[in-house]
């Protein structure tokens, strides 16, 4: 899979997850430009992003992304 | 059944209004905001409006010790309490070995205590979590032998939950040690999500326990199946009984015959605890009725069967049929079916039946009726196992009553006795079940536990009354419950008054008010002050006080007891 492809899939997931229709995120978005991102719905996200790829994240990791763009290399490093 | 969580979510945007309105506690020693979210969003689609209180993380005792804490201040219906397995692990962890034998010991008297100072502060139902297992395999097998043992100690704080819950009657447990078995640990718990939030309830379990928990609030208001609407053929027996014979049909101990034998006594468990069985076939009625007769390796018998119908119209229509012979309501009724054909069509008919989608497989009814919980209650009583005889009797009157011409001979011809009493230990059970049952019946719908029913033979303002109704075809048992309160020196309210639809028309409200006035009398009332709240199901107790001779006066309904006389009734008293 693309990266791009990876984004495209995972603003779904972002959209659904975050209850936020007009969400479009970039490899730089970070928590802090979406409302809705907060420490709580994080765990959704990283859970309904588990279940969607069919991966799972080491614990270390979850906290460990500075944006969108290194969630997407740890989805990719998985994926591959 | 259960929804994702992301999908249950979205209940959280709808609109409340009009559903039921309950107030919840809940208590955690572990991060519990998204249980919050999911037991709020299942409340909508099980038709309530829970307005939760969620407790500081952490905080069980101190807000249960602290007579002025949010807690109490909040007053809830119903306090939740969620102590983790982990917590009780680490706990465990921390204890020097010599002590290990004594965490359930201590774990059980917090818990008792927790009880106490609840049920001495609030009336509200207690909805205690029970512990998951969790084997940290440091004895292996033999963590089975050994007292000191986690697992030991777990299990034995599981059991003794549950003696506990026997011996206070607002405490019920929700099992979700069970939970775990059926889904698998590996369902119900996320490691990484645990180590970064501190949840101890993984996601995708989420719904699941919120749906045993709205299971458990439901119950605690009335809503519970209490009919099993079956069919026969491929359903109760394999085969088709009108075309393959009495000798050809499935059933006993070889091949797939075992799978509705085992469904066959799973059926009649649920009978002998209180659910009424009935029969919904296309089939002749004789030829249906044979094998319940004739077959050696029949489960149950005709005698189970409280309602049986065998025809070959519309099955919507019998189920109508069985719903009006029963007097209960569609959403108190499961119709069980293999065929998918039929399930869809009574399913469209009448939306509120529950209609679970059987496996194609015989082999997996069981298992996959299970996983649904479709039989909650917070009370059993001895009543119970009664039922199915006392719908076959009314079945029986019925058949009577068509050979009169006036109602008041025949009602003369039942020689009714009605035994009066004060609510006392042997009947609240009983009158906690009614309050909470009763749905058509009932004048304001205030439902009580058992604790509550307790409490109030210890008033001094309030007055109880059970009554009893038998006749010549058999007992009804227990079947109204009047509370009576002082309102002023010279009025008396009637707080609840609910009654069984089992006697409807029998002049037992005449009975009741007969015996309500010369209370008020005894005790030197003036007037009598009735209230009628309307709810989804009570339309038909809406003209009661009028049809009883009550005044309307200012949304109340009043009697004035000096121009009363005794309405007339055939019923005697029993005492």
């Amino acid at each position: 899979m693309e990266k791009s492809e990876v984004l495209e899939k995972l603003n779904v997931i972002f959209k659904d997850t975050l209850e936020n229709d007009d969400l479009c995120i970039n490899y730089a978005t970070t928590a802090k430009d979406v409302d809705e991102w907060d420490s709580l719905n994080h765990i959704q996200l990283v859970v309904d992003i588990e279940k969607s790829f069919n991966i799972r994240f080491k614990s270390t990791e979850i906290h460990s992304w500075n944006n969108v763009g290194e969630m997407i290399d740890s989805i990719m490093a998985k994926t591959q | 059944m259960t929804k994702d969580f992301s999908v249950l979510k979205k209940n959280l945007k709808k609109d409340f209004s009009g559903l039921k309105e309950v107030k919840v506690a809940l208590l955690g020693d572990t991060a519990t905001q998204f249980l919050v979210q999911g037991i709020r969003a299942t409340g909508f689609d099980y038709g309530f409006d829970l307005q939760i209180y969620e407790a500081d993380f952490n905080q069980i005792e101190q807000e249960v010790f602290d007579p002025s804490s949010n807690l109490y201040a909040y007053q809830p219906d119903v306090v939740i309490i969620f102590k983790s397995s982990h917590k009780l692990l680490s706990q465990y962890n921390k204890l020097s070995a010599n002590k290990y034998n004594n965490l359930a010991g201590n774990e059980l008297m917090t818990i008792e205590s927790l009880i106490t100072q609840i049920t001495k502060r609030i009336n509200s139902n207690i909805i205690f979590f029970n512990y998951p297992e969790i084997n940290d395999s440091v004895f292996g097998n033999y963590a089975n032998k050994s007292a000191t043992s986690f697992l030991y100690q777990l299990r034995k704080l599981n059991y003794e939950l549950m003696n506990l819950a026997i011996k206070y009657p607002n405490f019920h447990l929700l099992d979700i040690s069970a939970l775990q078995s059926q889904l698998s640990k590996s369902v119900l718990f996320h490691p990484s999500v645990y180590i970064n939030s501190d949840m101890v309830l993984s996601i995708a379990g989420l719904p699941y326990v919120a749906a045993r928990t709205l299971d458990l609030i439901g119950a605690m208001y009335g809503k519970f199946i209490k009919c099993v609407v079956l069919d026969l053929d491929n359903t109760l027996w394999g085969g088709i009984i009108g075309d393959d014979g009495l000798e050809n049909i499935q059933l006993g101990s070889l091949g797939i015959g075992k799978a509705f034998t085992e469904f066959q006594y799973w059926l009649k468990k649920l009978k002998n605890r209180g659910i009424i069985l009935t029969v919904c076939s296309k089939n002749t009625e004789h030829v249906a009725k044979e094998p319940f007769e004739r077959h050696p390796d029949m489960v149950l018998h005709l005698d189970d069967i409280a309602v049986f119908v065998a025809n070959w119209d519309n099955k919507a229509d019998n189920i109508h049929l069985i719903q009006k012979t029963l007097n209960i309501g569609f959403d108190s009724m499961v119709f069980l079916d293999d065929n998918p054909f039929e399930r869809n069509l009574v399913k469209e008919s009448i939306p509120q039946l529950c209609v679970p989608e059987l496996p194609e497989d015989p082999a997996e009814y069981l298992e996959y009726l299970y996983t649904l919980n479709l039989f909650e209650t917070v009370s059993v009583s001895a009543e119970d196992a009664e039922r199915t005889k006392q719908y076959q009797i009314e079945a029986q009157r019925t058949a009577i009553q068509q050979s009169f011409v006036n109602e008041d001979d025949y009602l003369k011809s039942l020689n009714m006795l009605s035994l009066v009493e004060p609510f006392n230990k042997f009947n609240t059970p009983r009158v906690a079940q009614l309050t909470q049952r009763s749905n058509q019946f009932n004048l304001r719908t205030i439902r009580y536990n058992e604790a509550e029913v307790e409490a109030l033979t210890q008033s001094h303002t309030a007055f109880t009354f059970s009554f009893t109704l038998e006749d010549k075809f058999g007992d009804n048992g227990l079947i109204c419950v009047i509370i009576l309160k002082k309102e002023d020196e010279d009025t008396l309210f009637i707080d609840t008054w609910c009654m069984s639809c089992r006697v409807l028309k029998r002049k037992m409200e005449h009975f009741t008010l007969n015996t309500i006035v010369d209370c008020a009398r005894l005790k030197g009332f003036a007037y009598i002050k009735g209230e009628y709240l309307p709810t989804a199901k009570n339309a038909m107790v809406k003209d009661h006080y009028a049809n009883l001779g009550f005044e309307q006066c200012n949304g109340h309904w009043l009697l004035n007891i000096s121009q009363y006389q005794n309405k007339d009734c055939f019923i005697k008293n029993k005492n």
